[in-house]
């Protein structure tokens, strides 16, 4: 018998963010290649960069991403900071984790309900899902109604959800006044209790089996669940400070994706980074209530399936309105809005964790603050060889399904990871590899 | 399915959302009409959106929603296969609009950009600027912003679908900043803002937080830039200073880049 070759394609991926698509090809079921192309054109953000004020980061690389311009502008303003010399005061590092929260809910909230939910319901999209049946309407009413709750935090302390406004370098143009965030304690608090309704409803779905043998990467702050500011670590026993991310990380470029990806310098091999990294990583970081709900959803650490992550990531969003009830509830909006900057020549690298996970930043300035060098590396980099090596794994269970159910199911293996394409294509690293 | 209108049949118009180049984030801010999505799902029949929706790309659309800048060589037969499906062609935020930020890189020599971000430029396909849609085609609407603003979003989704025209006022920022009632941030702290020949549409948020416009909505119709500039002079700004301010989200907008021009020094 002749060798069979199946391939499957699907060349624009829908529910991700931005523009990729997918090929997998088999010969006589072995996977022969299995790439997730990324075509969105790059924006060159890297080269544009050079020469601008290090104080426009917050602004400019806001743009990359709209879904999580929050991360961007947190990521930069840190790192420039490093170089300047500036440690927050209480006040406005508070308000950097609240801003986080809302972001971290808005779009966590999107992709669960919107993005990811579709898929385990069958359907195209979610407007299709709130036709098709009365209990699926009300869930994507439901979401919508929390998503709109995390937006309106980064509305109340950034001016609006898309590229806040009111991030600078040095902390805040403005602090948001006690009542600004007072009034947002009751939807907040409603939707803390939605999310553990639409917990109970996640155990409801089936989930194909996907447990693989990662290597995660996260921040590990000493004592909170981290967002801004925490120490590099791995499943596999990394402990570096984010200064020392090059020496662990390198990107590569491949042929098929305007992207590069991200792989460890020490064996090549792929890593996991984003909310099921962090989960793994940072569990005994998490109140105790949130360790309760994650045990009777089933969710307790080690969550090494994938598909598991649509779960997690409400765990997440519960947290983050606790986190963000609490930050509120303790606010008092004392000292400056921001601290006077003094531009300085060096270098500085930042890591926070993005709704996507780790997004590194690394700028170099000269003495008038005017940026030499910029490197920034997104989570949908560092992922996107870790996809492939899912795709690649996970083939053989899907691969004899009819053409239409192996291509939905190729989709949401990536799905699982909330790729953001469009950011993936923006920060790609500077340095030239000439041969 | 080819979805084309039948004369005569009532059906809900046909809605797409296109993406070039672009953060997404003007897209992103239809799926933050969280109040107003589902009853416009209802509306109107969410024909194509690919970030929302696995539903294939088919027939005509009664409006066309297109974010981003066009800036890679596939694009140019893309945008003109929109326009061709489309009865409305709404251009959506500053990338579609002006270009965006990445037309930075408007004459600069973008061989030697692709070789700073990429070991093999080979392998990536680009065009030398990046362009708003009405380059291309001919657009029936442009709605500004870096994003969008969302209000503005559904006054013009509800005109089209009601068959008037959208109320968009195109007067400055500095109207809207008046009007909110917010103290000047340029006559009382010295704040340079671009309010007075910014497009409206945002309420005048950045001063309404003590900061200057940054201009990301582009310029306002018949935007004085001289006397702006004048008064950014007598405050002690640099030249270049304001040469950055424009140029960013808006750059290629066709005032802030005449403006841009004008200025004694030029930065990158
Ligand atoms: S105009 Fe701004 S918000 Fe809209 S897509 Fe372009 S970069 Fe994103
Ligand atoms: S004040 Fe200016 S920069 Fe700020 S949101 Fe409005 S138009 Fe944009």
């Amino acid at each position: 018998m002749t060798a069979t070759t199946r391939t499957i394609q699907v060349d624009a991926l829908a529910r991700v963010e931005g523009e990729g698509a997918l090929t997998l090809r088999l010969r006589d079921g072995i996977v022969e290649a299995a790439e997730l192309r990324i075509y969105e054109p790059p924006r060159f953000y890297e080269a544009f960069l050079r020469g601008r004020d290090a104080a426009e980061t917050p602004d400019i690389t806001a743009r990359i991403c709209g879904i999580c311009p929050v991360a961007y502008q947190m990521s930069a303003v840190h790192a420039v900071e490093r170089i300047y010399g500036l440690t927050m005061t209480p006040t406005l590092r508070v308000l950097r984790r609240l801003i986080y929260c809302g972001e971290w809910i808005e779009s966590h909230v999107l992709h669960v309900f919107l993005l990811h939910a579709p898929d385990f319901v069958g359907q195209p999209g979610a407007l299709e899902m709130a036709r098709a049946r009365p209990e699926w309407a009300s869930l994507v009413k439901t979401g919508l109604r929390i998503k709109k709750a995390g937006n309106s935090i980064v509305r109340a302390v950034g001016g609006r959800e898309v590229h806040p406004i009111n991030v600078k370098v040095g902390g805040f143009y403005r602090l948001p006044r006690r009542t600004e965030l007072a009034a947002l304690v009751p939807e907040l608090t409603w939707a803390e209790q939605a999310v553990r309704d639409c917990l109970d409803w996640s155990t409801t779905l089936d989930y194909p089996e996907g447990d693989g043998a990662y290597d995660f990467v996260a921040l590990r702050h000493p004592d909170e669940y981290p967002m801004n500011e925490g120490r590099l670590v791995s499943t596999s026993g990394l402990d570096a400070d984010v200064t020392e991310f090059d020496q662990h990380f390198a990107e590569q470029q491949v042929p098929h994706s305007n992207a590069l990806q991200a792989r460890k310098r020490q064996d090549g091999g792929t890593y996991f980074v984003g909310p099921l990294a962090r989960w793994n990583l940072n569990h005994d970081r998490l109140p105790a209530a949130i360790q309760a709900a994650a045990r009777a959803v089933g969710l307790a650490p080690p969550v090494l399936n994938p598909f598991r992550s649509l779960g997690v990531r409400l765990l997440e969003v519960l947290y983050a309105f606790g986190e963000a009830l609490r930050l509120i509830a303790a606010y008092e909006p004392e000292g400056p809005a921001s601290l006077p900057v003094e531009p300085r020549a060096g270098t500085g690298h930042a890591a926070t964790e993005a709704p996507r996970g780790l997004l590194y930043h690394r700028y170099a300035t000269d003495a008038a603050g005017h940026i030499l060098d910029a490197v920034i590396v997104p989570p949908t980099s560092q992922n996107q060889a870790q996809i492939e090596d899912d795709l690649r794994r996970l083939a053989p269970t899907f691969v004899d399904l009819p053409e239409e159910q192996a291509t939905w199911r190729a989709e949401m293996l990536i799905r699982n990871y909330d790729p953001c394409i469009s950011c993936a294509t923006h920060f790609l690293r500077l340095k030239v590899e000439r041969s | 399915m080819t979805g084309t209108a039948e004369a005569g049949r009532a059906r809900p118009p046909r809605l797409g959302v296109f993406k070039f180049a672009s953060c997404d984030g003007c897209q992103l801010s239809l799926l933050d009409c969280e109040d107003e999505l589902l009853a416009l799902s209802e509306a109107v029949q969410i024909a194509y959106f690919l970030e929302a929706t696995r539903q294939p790309l088919a027939g005509q659309f009664d409006v066309a929603l297109v974010e981003g800048s066009i800036s890679a060589p596939e694009q140019l037969e893309q945008i003109r296969d929109v326009r061709q499906r489309s009865r409305y062609l709404v251009a959506i935020g500053a990338c579609a609009t002006a270009g965006g930020i990445q037309a930075l890189r408007n004459g600069a020599d973008v061989a030697d950009f692709l070789s700073l971000v990429y070991a093999r430029p080979d392998f990536i396909q680009t065009l030398a600027d990046s362009t708003p849609i009405s380059a291309h085609v001919a657009v029936d609407f442009e709605l500004r912003g870096c994003p969008i603003d969302k209000k503005q979003l559904v006054e013009l989704l509800l005109a089209l679908l009601a068959g008037r025209r959208p109320r968009v006022p195109n007067h400055a920022v500095c109207l809207e900043c008046k009007r909110a009632g917010y103290v000047c941030v340029m006559v009382t702290q010295g704040t340079p803002c671009l309010g007075p020949i910014t497009h409206a549409g945002c309420g005048a948020l950045c001063p309404g937080y003590d900061r200057g416009c940054y201009g990301c909505f582009g310029p306002a119709a018949r935007p004085n830039v001289t006397s702006l500039q004048a008064q950014f002079a007598r405050t002690g700004m640099a030249p270049d200073t304001f040469q950055r301010l424009l140029g960013t989200f808006n750059v290629a907008a066709p005032a802030f880049a005449a403006a841009r021009q004008a200025l004694p020094i030029v930065s990158p």
